[in-house]
């Protein structure tokens, strides 16, 4: 006997749906499992004084967002514009946002 | 309720068996509907994914960090500020750091150099992360040469590799002794890259702050609180190429709601007129376009989801990786661990189901209320 139609769309939905909820078990036992490494990654950053995720290698202000210096939007001449890939990526290091005073 | 279900299911049927009939085109825009939830729900898992490992990890950085800056630019800072600093009440402890980069001209990478406190390392030993010995093609017991200031070269022997599992904050580290990096970049003794600083009190360090600003002007001070909004800023929607992902998402979605919004095709309509005719109300019309668009719109976003997740935790972004890389040549190969909630999930159905679902209903209804002679003769 053929399947109707609406039955075929429910099963893929209900298929779905179940992995949908096995994407939540799968993330939460991830989570659970991956707590001893994250230990043993907050110890290193303790120990070693960390400041920045090493996410881009490219150039130092984005290899070491938070401790990019004044000079990181002019970094070869006063003249010379952003050009790593990476800095199109991040927003720039909350301390070179902050504002001092109101200038109008 | 039996009654309403099987209503339910009769013009679901209906509705596939209407939408089977223009398969081609219908084929093609959930593909396309996939993709676009794909890509969104993949920035978002990813950035979500990376800020809250960053939240957790960074936590652990220094309380605050002091720089030297001259004429903007981070210099070293004498040792002799650690004995003014000390003075301020309130400061608990103050250490100076040694690191900085070095450039592998065998590679083309930057590495990241780290005395670690304790001296754990014998001078002539090193440390590195396991992205250097992927590209460097090195291990423990090989030997690495590195060129000094004044051009010498040194040897410096591979004692240990970094796990791994660390490299989304190791990957580029090398761990090295104090005096073989004074060695390597001729800073003088009495002089560190920058200091960092435990408080007592964590609630007065930006009145120490203040206080180090003002005993000792030509330096800046780096909060942890800083650090952190950093990384919970790093992949803003604002920022860069993800505001060009989120606006081609944004107007491919304008473009499938203007799509339906702007009427029906001539097909479309003629198939209500002949619905009408043949006794369905115009309750039934819209039922039955309900379903169409969330046949299409519940189908692309569970798939998308789903294709999302495996491309974000277990193929590692590959689609993003080249987007991530830039110019490095030391690009580290982390598995990011799948922090996900139901409110990322929640937000994502409502951007993308609920606009397409509700565009699809409002020309029906207007098709559907109009004389059914009228439609069918257009």
């Amino acid at each position: 006997m053929l399947m109707r139609k609406s039955d075929v769309f429910l099963i893929y939905l209900a298929i779905n749906i179940i992995l949908i909820f096995l994407m939540f078990t799968h993330a939460s036992l991830k989570e659970r499992a991956k707590m001893g490494s994250l230990k043993e990654k907050i110890e290193m950053v303790r120990k070693l004084e960390l400041t920045d995720l090493c996410l881009f290698t490219e150039a130092n202000y984005t290899r070491h967002l938070s401790q990019a210096d004044l000079h990181t939007p002019f970094q070869d001449s006063p003249t010379s514009l952003e050009h790593f890939p990476s800095g199109s990526l991040l927003a720039p290091p909350e301390s070179l946002r902050k504002i001092n005073e109101k200038v109008d | 309720m039996r009654k309403w279900i099987e209503r339910q299911r009769n013009i679901l049927d209906f509705t596939l068996s209407s939408l089977l009939r223009r398969k081609r085109k219908n084929i093609a825009l959930i593909s396309v509907y996939t993709l676009v939830v794909f890509f969104l729900a993949s920035v978002v898992f990813f950035t979500h994914s990376i800020k809250k490992e960053a939240s957790i990890l960074l936590k652990a950085s220094p309380e605050m960090i002091i720089q030297r800056l001259v004429a903007g630019r981070h210099e070293l800072i004498p040792m002799s500020y650690i004995d003014k600093i000390r003075e301020i009440r309130g400061v608990s402890s103050v250490k100076g750091r040694l690191w900085g980069y070095y450039y592998d001209p065998i590679t083309g990478a930057n590495y990241t150099l780290i005395v670690p406190e304790g001296g754990q390392l014998n001078s002539g030993k090193i440390t590195i992360g396991e992205g250097i010995s992927r590209t460097r093609l090195v291990f423990e017991g090989d030997t690495m040469e590195f060129r000094t200031y004044d051009g010498a070269l040194i040897e410096l022997e591979i004692k240990n590799r970094i796990s791994s599992e660390s490299e989304l904050i190791s990957s580029d580290l090398i761990l090295i002794s104090r005096d073989d990096f004074r060695r390597l970049f001729g800073t003088p003794k009495g002089y560190a890259t920058d200091l960092t600083l435990q408080v007592k009190n964590p609630r007065e360090l930006s009145t120490i702050a203040i206080k180090i600003a003002e005993l000792l002007p030509d330096t800046r001070q780096i909060l942890r609180d800083e650090i952190l909004r950093t990384y919970d800023a790093v992949f803003n929607w604002r920022g860069g190429i993800l505001v060009v992902i989120l606006l081609g998402a944004l107007l491919a979605f304008i473009i499938f709601a203007w799509d339906k919004a702007s009427g029906l095709s001539s097909e479309e309509r003629r198939e209500i007129g002949i619905l009408k005719a043949i006794g369905w109300e115009t309750s039934d019309v819209i039922l039955m376009k309900f379903w169409e668009g969330m046949v299409v719109s519940l189908s692309s976003f569970l798939a998308g989801i789903i294709l999302a997740y495996i491309h974000v935790f277990f193929a590692s972004s590959m689609l993003f990786e080249p987007v991530l890389k830039g110019w490095a040549v030391l690009y580290p190969q982390f598995k990011l661990t799948p922090f996900i909630d139901a409110s990322q999930v929640a937000a994502l159905f409502f951007i993308t189901v609920f606009p397409y679902t509700v565009a699809t209903i409002i020309p029906s209804w207007r098709a559907a209320t109009v004389d059914p002679d009228s439609v069918m003769r257009t």
